[in-house]
């Protein structure tokens, strides 16, 4: 029998107990996320420019502690730890404010979106000094953009500070361009090789070596500046770029838009992002019907994703799906700690120790490292890459360990089996929880679960 | 390809998969009839993110190329054959070089071509099949094709080692699969609990027995208690950990051991980003042959191999991007090494494919392929049908003594 509000609640959210005032049908889930986003006021981020400034003053001062000698190297070797320092609690407090909208969210779908869009277009904290980046891009770039064109968040997302340094955009130099001659710096491939592959069209599309070529001589001159990029026509490469069969002129940012605005409607890349959403919410395999229901309303509005998300969730099948997903481990914390009753305010009341040990180092443990994916790909969807042994024994561990230092006391953990699993708590569970030795192990049986972990 | 698909493919055989018997006992090689690999180890790297071949064994006797590379080129580098050297952080590895226990192919690569995409790239290399078989006939990975072959093999015959995904050795035939900084502890009636809730689950089933099992085999601890020093450097002694792992599974029943070292993608200043990966790798080398000790390393073979190569070109910012020819690293005390095999096509303009790249002048899959057939002189009908669907040989080149 159909259960939509379960399914609405796992599919579509952290799972159950549902918070109030949850929307729970297609109309009332696609009105919330047209409404306000209340959760970025709640939990506020952090925003670009400050952190640009930080991030240049500990620049510079690396450069004068590796330069000079003796006192002054150690005062710049003191300043250059503190501004570093500075940059990591930033970060810090940006991974809290995520966990905590997730945790608070009337509408967990608005969130799980941000988090998809977000791994869409992966980026990944390499240094310390870049450890806030891929925050502040997913507040920047692609949350304002959930609810409105694909082709406004590509915009954002390919021109943002953390998207340029991350694919190397910015030592990319036009080979021709008065940078490039005068400083004999050369092209670099990187972002408009990912952006075709992994951004738009996808792996499969019909697009060449010549068509990479073009589009990363024609994104050269894209710079991150004081306050966010800026294009700097003395690194342009010189004259007209064809991608795609498409001639892009003028070595001007009007170029890079209007190419990045014709890869956003190709059907090419509708096809892609709705493979893409019908595989993240519904099934690793997904029936080809939704797919192309969802890649016709993409294409039908011009990427307008309320339309693309209307389609996906006014299908049948993505109500019909058994939960054969694994949940994650970022999805599995999230709901366990939604479980377990704890709000936002106390996990950005948990001090940075607690933080690390509870949450961020376990997800490393699952086989999930918080913000680091291997590659520009992002996390892989198929739940036979996390139902490992080794994810498993992250889970397991969390499961049993984790709650008792979380809450306490404890919550009995057949009224957690009912709020947080309901109907989907099967038999085996049920024979299972009440013969745990402790309240401790009866909670973990239940975290760690094949119910809990599925979705 | 597409890799979801692929990766579908994998999980779809995983959960038919026969469930692993739960408890192994570890008995030493050649002790019953259930070995039919011999005493051969077979050790697989994978490389993840296009190793740069060019700069690992660097083709310094054609002067063209310093011209292509003004930055990567400089410096000098140990001597190979008069024509090519060795990558300078590679330098500890001579010794082995000139026991004939190293050795590399150049020029070689999959049959993927012109993408250029890691992904799928790293799809095809483990999957071991040519672009003419069907995406939906790609559901494992060839070193797991290879287990398949040879009936009578058990679970501990073969090991994926570390956190990541490991296609190459997925399938049907069963193999081990463990990180070993992972540790589970659990009381005993939690563990039969947790077994009950898992029974119908095939997927969390035979995940979770996995789990127990080796954390029972109590195989994890014994590697932090003194295996395993801490190494002075801490990138390093993940890589250690690793290596130790493999190293004494491989002393014991694993024939076959799998693992992969990522960080080779090396688009901006390439002299510094390939340093750690190649001391990692360096390091593999080096603490395998030690650790196995001259019996056991005298009988392995490790190959080391990359979804393709990296441009002839140094890029403007001191990297490279992707291309097409790589370079492989074979060695071992089974190897007839301190040679630089393949066919050497050249890096005059006119000789580089697509004008950009090292042109490929051999398959990886044959050179895989020869090794197999080497150490357990499996059929070669059986190599090029199913194995490496598609794949054609060619001649020996003589891999092993």
């Amino acid at each position: 029998m159909r259960d939509d509000i379960t399914t609405a609640a796992f599919r579509f959210g952290f799972g159950l107990p549902l918070p109030a005032k949850a929307p729970t049908t297609p109309r009332d889930m696609l009105a919330a996320l047209s409404g306000l986003d209340r959760m970025a006021q709640a939990h506020p981020g952090p925003t670009m420019p400050p952190l640009l400034a930080l991030m240049r003053e500990s620049d510079s001062a690396l450069k004068t502690s590796r330069r000079a000698e003796g006192a002054e190297a150690e005062t710049a070797r003191t300043t250059y730890r503190g501004l570093v320092a500075q940059i990591a609690t930033i970060a810090l407090s940006a991974t809290k404010s995520t966990f905590a909208r997730a945790l608070d969210a009337p509408d967990g779908f608005r969130e799980r979106l941000c988090l998809f869009w977000a791994d869409h277009f992966t980026t990944s904290t390499s240094g310390r000094r870049e450890a806030a980046l891929p925050s502040v891009m997913m507040d920047e770039a692609i949350r304002p953009h959930v609810t409105g064109r694909f082709g406004d968040m590509l915009r954002a997302a390919i021109l943002h500070p953390a998207m340029l340094i991350y694919l190397d955009q910015v030592i990319s130099f036009g080979p021709t361009s008065r940078f490039g001659k005068r400083k004999g710096k050369g092209l670099n491939e990187n972002l408009a090789r990912e952006l075709l592959e992994l951004h738009t069209l996808g792996a499969g599309a019909a697009y060449t070596q010549a068509d990479v070529r073009e589009l990363a001589e024609l994104l050269t001159g894209l710079i991150v500046a004081k306050d966010g990029f800026r294009f700097d026509p003395r690194r342009a490469e010189p004259g007209a770029e064809t991608v795609l069969g498409i001639q892009y002129g003028g070595d001007s940012l009007e170029a890079i838009t209007t190419a990045l605005n014709d890869l956003a409607t190709r059907p090419e890349t509708a096809a892609h992002i709705a493979l893409k959403l019908a595989t993240h919410f519904v099934s690793d395999a997904p029936p080809p019907n939704l797919v192309d229901s969802i890649a016709a309303a993409f294409s039908g509005s011009g990427g307008d994703l309320m339309a693309t998300y209307a389609a996906l969730l006014n299908h049948p099948a993505a109500w019909e799906a058994a939960p054969a997903k694994a949940r994650q481990p970022h999805e599995f914390t999230l709901a366990a700690l939604r479980a377990l009753g704890l709000t936002g305010a106390e996990v950005q009341a948990m001090g940075e120790g607690p933080f690390r040990r509870l949450i961020l180092n376990p997800l490393a443990a699952m086989g999930q490292p918080w913000q680091r994916p291997v590659g520009p790909d992002g996390w892989p969807e198929d739940q036979a890459a996390w139902i490992t042994p080794q994810g498993m024994a992250g889970r397991i561990t969390w499961a049993m360990e984790a709650p008792g230092r979380l809450v306490i006391p404890l919550p009995r953990p057949e009224v957690v089996m009912e709020a947080a699993l309901g109907p989907r708590a099967g038999e085996r569970l049920r024979w299972a929880v009440p013969r745990a030795e402790n309240i401790r192990e009866g909670l973990g049986l239940v975290l760690a679960s094949p119910e809990f972990n599925r979705r | 390809m597409d890799r979801r698909r692929f990766l579908q493919a994998l999980g779809g055989v995983a959960c038919s998969a026969a469930a692993h018997p739960l408890m192994t006992t570890v008995t030493l090689a050649g002790s019953d009839g259930g070995q039919p690999l011999g005493d051969h180890r077979l050790v697989v790297v994978i490389l993840r993110g296009a190793m740069d071949g060019l700069d690992v064994v660097r083709p310094i006797g054609d002067a063209a190329f310093a011209s292509y590379r003004p930055t990567l080129a400089a410096g000098p580098a140990p001597d190979l054959n008069g024509y090519f050297a060795l990558h300078p952080t590679l330098e500890g590895l001579m010794p082995l070089w000139h026991a004939g226990q190293l050795g590399f192919v150049h020029a070689t690569s999959t049959p993927y071509r012109d993408a250029r995409s890691h992904f799928d790239g790293q799809d095809i290399l483990e999957a071991g099949t040519g672009l003419d078989v069907p995406d939906s006939a790609v559901r494992d990975g060839w070193l797991n094709r290879m287990l398949q072959a040879m009936p009578g093999l058990r679970a501990e015959t073969a090991y994926a080692i570390g956190s990541e995904a490991l296609p190459l050795l997925a399938g049907s035939a069963t193999v081990r699969n463990w990180t070993p900084e992972q540790k589970l502890e659990l009381s005993a009636q939690s563990q039969l609990l947790l077994e009950h809730i898992y029974h119908d689950d095939a997927l969390f089933r035979d995940s979770a027995a996995e789990a127990f099992a080796l954390t029972a085999a109590g195989g994890l601890a014994q590697m932090s208690d003194g295996m395993s020093p801490v190494s002075a450097n801490r990138n390093l002694a993940d890589t250690d950990r690793l290596v130790d792992f493999a190293t004494a599974r491989l002393r014991e029943d694993t024939r076959i051991a799998a693992f992969s070292l990522a960080g080779w993608d090396s688009h901006r200043n390439q002299s510094g980003s390939i340093s750690l990966p190649l001391r990692r790798l360096d390091r593999v080398v080096q603490r395998m042959a030690t650790g196995l000790g001259p019996d056991v390393w005298g009988k392995t073979l490790l190959l080391a191999v990359t979804e393709f190569g990296r441009t002839v070109r140094e890029n403007g910012s001191k990297g490279t991007d992707h291309g097409t020819g790589g370079a492989m690293l074979l060695a071992g005390g089974a190897l007839k090494g301190g040679r630089v095999l393949g066919q050497w096509p050249g890096i005059a303009d006119a000789d580089l494919y697509e004008g950009r790249d090292l042109l490929p002048t051999t398959d990886v899959r044959s050179w895989a392929a020869w090794a197999m057939r080497g150490m357990y002189g499996m059929d070669r009908n059986l190599l090029e049908g199913a194995v490496f669907p598609g794949l054609i040989m060619g001649d020996d080149p003589g891999l092993l003594l």
